[in-house]
């Protein structure tokens, strides 16, 4: 026995923290929540990437954590501007009503 | 060797003048439309010319054939097949070349002045270099395939001559009788091309005449089909029977038109083949009797239709049927030299008194009908002293042209055992006939009293009488030259004159019988519409089923329209129209359709436009994915084994 926690863990760890974001993202109806969702999404992913990277040691995990969370702190502002412009045209953020798509 | 004759400026001339007054000829002043015109036809024969002179006066005839590829590089280049644009400059296309670049330049003056109160002045000369261009193509083609090129290019021109005045009705209808009726012919030119490829694997002229050389023995057979085919095609270019409906159409065009293109260049192409190609027809002994039969039917039939005709015009067009029927004929007992020498005279008499005929039609004031003009001897005097040269001309009275040329093929033809002198005397009835419907037109138009509404019937501007006088020498002197000389020049391009030579008294004999028939038709004629103006009605009254007969055409265009084109119609409206187009293509599209429709009705509502419903699918899909990478590892850890091995 080491007195390390077993990769197994963070692994499990972090797909939970993923299965949570997807049924979050898929649940929920309030357009922040479910953006928080993502970030959760992304997350989970770091955890196992900083996992694997410790386990190999290997740094390229490590490095592509930062690309992510940088990707992900760019998409925080675009989305949560895109959320604004929503939200000021329609006066809502419910999911099911912003479905202009639609044919 | 001969210095370099450039022949590619002979077709490329034209083409130019094509291209600049055709793109913008509408926006250039008359003055230089004309300049362009007359200077691309000009150049040619300059350059015809050249090569004319640097063959004789440099280096002699026994350099020929010539031999040029033009500098644009190789067209086809398949396999076994190598085709090049090559143009060949030997002792028969030297004759074609001055008969189509000089007479088509006499006759691009003449339309200076035919035409000078068109509003389409710019697009005919357009369409007239145009014509020209594929013209000398098709005369300076050294294989097939170039040859094939020129001959649907003039029959291109000649769809878009005819009908230049498309906003009639006739005049488009012709046009198209014109392309559609040669497009059989073509199909027998195409199928002979074919055939020729198959068998001798070229279909360049000089390398078929070796291979046919090589083996002396082979004659007919697949050799008499090509020759058939071949002359199917120039059948249908040469308007002779059973194709020969087109031409009389053909006079919607202008007049000029009908003097270049339906009288003294196109028309002869079919000759020009049978005689560019004669070492084959050779070998072909059934086709030439073919060629001999349908030339000396179609002259007789023509001639006949003739006789009636009112329209000055028509009366041209069914003598140059008739005639054309002359050079088959001489084309069909191998005396090619004697037809090409008959074509050189048509060209220039024919062209006369198509020209001749459309400075009557333009003092007349568009006048064509024949019973309303008379007595216009007096007031065109030009146009009358030309047009009678050419009446004597194509009436076969010597010193004049017709008479030389005539007298070759008939002469030729007699030589050919019975079926020679039958066709012979086949010839000579036509002969009279010629006489007489040409004197016929002849007295209509200049003698007697005027039955004109026109009181004033003007002559033409010089620019219209210079060529008819020109054409007139022509007429008097073309013939001069002689058979024996002509054919010793053509020799070794079309093949020694196959004619014995007769004795001086056999020939003579022949000539006398010949003016002889000639002047009986005039005598005729003289009889019927000078001396009792009233006979012909009466001989029509007294025969009414020949007449009626003979003024319908012998209902030719009737019994084609019942036989061919009304149940092509049908088959077209009913059988292609509905059940092919509508019923089983349309149906077959819109089947299609109606199946993309259906499939998108059904899909659209996927397309929610529901983001948790995207997501949803995306999720299901990663997840999907993720067991499709992984389920073989699965699999095997649980020890199972598995069919899919993953990839």
């Amino acid at each position: 026995m080491t007195d390390q926690v077993p990769i197994s863990w963070y692994l499990l760890l972090s797909a939970t923290l993923f299965v949570l974001g997807v049924l979050g993202f898929l649940i929920k109806r309030n357009l922040i929540t479910v953006f928080m969702s993502i970030e959760l999404m992304l997350n989970g992913v770091n955890l196992s990437f900083v996992a694997f990277a410790h386990q190999w040691h290997a740094v390229k995990g490590q490095i592509f954590v930062f690309f992510v969370m940088m990707v992900a702190a760019a998409e925080a502002a675009v989305g949560l501007a895109i959320i604004i412009a929503i939200f000021r045209a329609r006066a809502t953020l419910a999911v099911d009503r912003i479905d202009l798509m639609k044919l | 060797m001969i210095a370099p004759l450039y022949l590619w400026l002979i077709p490329l001339l034209p083409f130019a003048g094509f291209l600049i007054n055709g793109l913008f000829g509408r926006r250039m002043p008359k003055a230089l439309v004309t300049t362009i015109a007359l200077l691309a036809p000009l150049g040619a024969l300059a350059v015809v010319a050249n090569a004319f002179f640097s063959v004789f006066v440099h280096s002699g005839i026994t350099d020929l054939p010539y031999i040029e590829t033009c500098p644009v590089g190789p067209w086809i280049n398949v396999g076994t097949l190598h085709v090049d644009f090559t143009f060949v400059l030997d002792q028969l296309s030297l004759v074609m070349l001055l008969i189509v670049t000089g007479v088509g330049f006499l006759i691009h003056i003449y339309s200076v002045g035919y035409m000078t109160d068109d509003k389409g002045y710019a697009r005919y000369f357009s369409y007239l270099n145009l014509f020209l261009f594929f013209m000398t193509v098709l005369v300076l083609a050294g294989n097939t395939l170039v040859m094939f090129i020129g001959w649907e290019g003039v029959g291109l021109a000649s769809y878009l001559l005819i009908g230049f005045w498309f906003t009639k009705d006739s005049a488009a209808n012709a046009g198209k009788k014109a392309f559609i009726v040669n497009r059989i012919g073509d199909f027998g030119f195409l199928v002979a091309m074919f055939l020729l490829l198959a068998n001798f694997g070229t279909l360049t002229f000089s390398e078929i005449a070796a291979k046919l050389a090589a083996s002396p023995a082979w004659t007919g057979g697949v050799l008499t089909c090509i020759a058939l085919c071949l002359m199917l095609g120039a059948a249908g270019k040469s308007a002779q029977l059973p194709l020969y409906i087109w031409l009389p159409d053909a006079m919607e065009g202008p007049t000029p038109v009908s003097a270049l293109i339906h009288a003294a260049t196109m028309v002869t192409a079919g000759v020009y083949l049978v005689a560019r190609l004669h070492f084959l027809f050779d070998r072909a002994p059934v086709a030439l009797a073919v060629i001999a039969i349908v030339g000396a039917a179609t002259a007789l039939f023509a001639a006949t239709m003739a006789l009636v005709q009112t329209d000055i015009k028509r009366v041209l067009a069914y003598s140059t049927i008739s005639q054309l029927g002359y050079m088959f004929l001489a084309c069909g007992v191998a005396a090619y030299s004697a037809a090409i020498f008959h074509l050189m005279t048509h060209a220039f008499f024919k062209a006369l008194l198509f020209l001749a005929a459309g400075s009557v039609i333009h003092g007349l004031g568009g006048e064509q009908d024949m019973r309303k003009m008379g007595g216009l001897r007096k007031k065109l005097p030009i146009t009358f002293a030309t047009m009678t040269i050419g009446v004597i001309a194509i009436a076969g009275i010597p010193p004049l042209a017709g008479f030389f040329s005539k007298d070759a093929i008939l002469f030729a033809a007699f030589q050919q055992g019975t079926l020679g002198k039958a066709l012979y005397f086949v010839g000579l009835v036509t002969a009279a006939l010629t006489a007489f419907y040409m004197f016929r037109l002849w007295y209509l138009t200049f003698t007697g009293e005027s039955r004109s509404h026109d009181a004033h019937p003007h002559e033409s501007p010089w620019s219209m009488l210079g060529p008819l006088v020109i054409l007139a020498l022509l007429s008097v002197v073309g013939g001069w030259i002689g058979i024996e000389r002509f054919a010793a020049f053509l020799s070794p391009a079309t093949g020694p004159r196959a004619v014995e030579a007769g004795s001086f008294h056999l020939e003579f004999i022949f000539s006398v019988v010949a003016v002889a028939v000639a002047l009986i038709g005039w005598f005729v004629a003289d009889l019927f519409y000078r001396q009792k103006p009233s006979r012909p009605a009466e001989l029509a009254a007294a025969m009414p089923g020949p007449y009626s007969l003979l003024i319908h055409k012998y209902y030719v265009d009737e019994f084609y329209g019942a036989v061919v084109v009304k149940p092509l119609l049908a088959f077209s409206t009913y059988v292609l129209g509905w059940v092919f187009d509508n019923a089983i293509l349309g149906g077959f599209t819109w089947l299609l359709g109606g199946a993309a429709t259906f499939a998108g009705a059904l899909l659209q509502r996927w397309q929610s436009g529901n983001l948790r419903s995207y997501a949803a699918w995306l999720a299901a899909g990663a997840a999907a994915l993720l067991l499709f990478l992984l389920a073989p590892a699965i699999l095997a850890s649980q020890g199972m084994s598995t069919f899919w091995k993953g990839w």
